[in-house]
């Protein structure tokens, strides 16, 4: 059980900068998700948290003592690897004894801890089994049941579910938040999946580019993005960005957009004569007869309980989340309403969100 | 009309494919036989016109390969006392008797231990080298690949002249270790090469995952990188001791006494008392043996090993 406090941490590979600078403190017992694109250095991160990597500059923290120059199997963490890495010359029991053998464990001790794990993990049956032959879920509960055995200080998850079926992931997932609820242990998980992280994480750092684009609850992440990044990459559809032209003061509650005057939170900072972008998540969207900022419907996908509706507005392309069973058809021409508390509004050039009564508080990278 | 699939050949591929098989071995064994078989004929039916291909088996051959004899008169011959053994009576019933063992046993000794101790030199360092090159950043490392590759690049015997003289000042002339040393500088361009391919495809996980179950970098080399390139080590020692074992011009060259190996050994034979090709077709015989039973242990290994990488798993 431990936290884990990330300072400045940089890491170059000769020319390329894989983290540029990232800071953010994981709590104890915390599940927390690293998300981003592939290539953003969130798994080069996990990995020198690990010890598998060392920083090029930068204080790594766990649990009070900086770990940043110490060698991975003397910080007391945990790995499962995307691919598992089951020894495949050793049967399931020898794999979940691996590290406790390490620790030159006593025979009896040992034996007794793996009935444990096998007994939590539902693996008590293919303990003797060499790993060559198991299902991907049951590679997935050795790997974690290898972890998991020598309670260490935290868990390190490099996209654990990357290889499992679309119909096991969902299943391992509850799985895993279960275990860790169960454990309390610090769980540090690497995913690129934004939905997983949602689902599983009590905070999400989003990355890219080597950079910590945000740091928050998923609630936090997916209602106050703090950069255009973060809104286009969470939600799926994602955020409607539309673009405009103008200036805000601190206090304004309106902005115009062609022509339409549209409410949004009170802004806490100003803007001149710049292109700006406003944010509006599609279940944000409503019509109305009378609304001002009009749109012609061009498509609508149906999904189920909600149907996704392509919009031709005057400054882009929108998307609206709506019931099915609302009525629309294509070819309409509706008015548009947006949840003033709801919408975002973003510096164009930077991709920061301006600060607003809505999202003070949330955590820039 | 019989179903098959498309990627399993049809029954008379297979066929022709069996007899092309069947006639190659056929005709690369033949030879092998031949040798064999002359190791068990008399002198007269070795060198027989036509050829001999049914006669009476007779140890004769292993005999002279194993013995020195000296010839008695027939009255010293009566004197002696029954002979004890079949290699004796072969003997005496060409006037003949044992004088002592031959220079063979001791010969082929040499060979045993410069083969197996340059093959395991050579996969040892090679091993290490392999796994430094495939795992660590070193710098220029593609130059110092491409050196190594490089050595293999002239046939060795080109640089016999240099090598007959370093060791002549060394004292490494007519040694086991010197022999030892150039069949393992020979051969570890080879090794290097060969188990850098194997070990590259090991994923780098397995080793991480022992660093983080808290084992040294070596530990986890050693109990986990080891054991998954077992295949590549044995096919790869094969290779090694195959060429190690057969090498001819620098034991020549190099060894005439204490170290020589069995390949200059053999045909010295020929030169003993006529042409005794039954005891040169006996060395010849019991020489392939260990690269045979060694080859035959791994051959599973083998198989795995030349075809590794070859199909995603």
């Amino acid at each position: 059980m431990a936290e884990i406090v990330i300072k400045d941490l940089r890491k170059e590979f000769g020319d390329f900068t894989a983290v540029k600078g990232s800071s953010f403190t994981i709590a104890d017992g915390e599940f927390f998700m690293l998300l981003g694109p592939s290539g953003c250095g969130k798994t080069t991160t996990l990995r020198m948290i690990a010890g598998l990597e060392l920083p090029t500059s930068g204080e790594i923290w766990i649990d009070g003592e900086e770990v940043s120059k110490k060698p991975a199997s003397q910080r007391d963490i945990a790995f499962v690897f995307q691919m598992f890495a089951l020894y495949p010359h050793m049967n399931v029991r020898r794999n979940i004894a691996y590290p406790l053998v390490s620790q030159g464990l006593p025979r009896a001790k040992v034996n007794e801890k793996i009935a444990e794990v096998a007994r939590i993990l539902g693996i008590e049956d293919i303990l003797d089994n060499p790993v060559s032959g198991l299902s991907g879920g049951d590679r997935q509960r050795v790997a974690l049941g290898r972890a998991i055995v020598r309670s260490p200080k935290a868990f390190m998850m490099d996209e654990p579910l990357g290889a499992l079926d679309a119909e096991f992931r969902e299943r391992m997932a509850e799985e895993l938040r279960a275990l860790h609820d169960r454990m309390g242990a610090t769980t540090v998980y690497v995913t690129h999946d934004q939905l997983e992280a949602m689902q599983m994480g009590d905070k999400i750092v989003v990355m890219n580019h080597g950079v910590v684009e945000q740091f928050g609850t998923p609630q936090e992440i997916y209602d106050h993005p703090a950069t255009m990044f973060v809104a286009d990459f969470i939600g799926s559809p994602p955020m409607n960005f539309i673009p405009f032209e103008g200036s805000v003061s601190p206090g304004a509650a309106s902005v115009r957009v062609a022509g339409t005057q549209i409410a949004l939170p009170a802004l806490r900072e100003e803007a001149h004569a710049r292109r700006m972008v406003l944010g509006v998540r599609p279940e944000h969207v409503r019509f109305t007869d009378e609304g001002a900022y009009r749109g012609r419907i061009e498509a609508v996908e149906y999904l189920g309980t909600t149907q996704i509706v392509t919009l031709d507005a005057p400054n882009g392309t929108l998307r609206a989340r709506l019931p099915s069973s609302d009525v629309v058809r294509t070819g309409e021409v509706v008015g548009l309403d947006f949840v003033a508390s709801t919408l975002s509004l973003f510096d164009e050039a930077s991709g920061r969100a301006l600060r607003t009564a809505a999202n003070e508080g949330v955590h820039h990278g | 009309m019989s179903a098959h699939s498309i990627t399993e050949p049809s029954s008379g591929t297979k066929w022709i494919a069996g007899i092309l098989v069947v006639g190659y071995a056929v005709v690369t064994l033949i030879p092998l036989l031949w040798i064999v078989a002359t190791g068990f004929k008399t002198p007269a039916d070795a060198i027989s016109y036509p050829p001999k291909v049914v006669f009476d088996p007779t140890l004769e051959g292993y005999v002279n390969l194993f013995t020195t004899r000296t010839r008695v008169t027939p009255e010293q011959l009566e004197a002696l006392p029954p002979p004890e053994g079949f290699a004796e009576e072969i003997v005496r019933s060409y006037g003949m008797v044992i004088a002592g063992p031959s220079r063979f046993g001791e010969r082929f000794m040499n060979s045993v231990i410069i083969g197996f101790g340059s093959t395991f030199l050579s996969i040892f360092l090679g091993t290490l080298a392999a796994y430094a090159f495939s795992r660590f950043k070193i710098p220029l490392k593609d130059d110092l690949l491409f050196f190594i590759l490089s050595t293999r690049m002239m046939p060795p015997i080109a640089v016999a002249i240099p090598i007959f003289l370093m060791y002549r000042e060394l004292g490494l002339s007519d040694t086991h270790l010197g022999m030892i040393l150039l069949y393992t500088a020979v051969n570890i361009s080879l090794a290097v090469w060969l188990l850098k391919g194997f070990i590259d495809e090991i994923p780098r996980e397995y080793e991480e995952a022992a660093l983080i179950d808290g084992y040294t970098r070596f530990q986890a080399f050693y109990k986990v990188v080891l054991p998954q390139a077992a295949t590549g080590i044995a096919s790869t020692a094969i290779f090694c001791l195959i060429f190690a074992w057969n090498e001819y011009a620098f034991a020549v060259l190099l060894t005439s006494g204490t170290a020589q190996t069995a390949p200059p050994f053999i045909p010295t034979i020929i030169g003993v008392g006529g042409q005794d090709w039954p005891a040169v077709a006996a060395g010849a015989t019991l020489f392939l043996l260990p690269v045979l039973v060694f080859t035959v242990l791994l051959r599973k290994h083998l198989l795995r090993g030349i075809t590794f990488g070859a199909v995603r798993k």
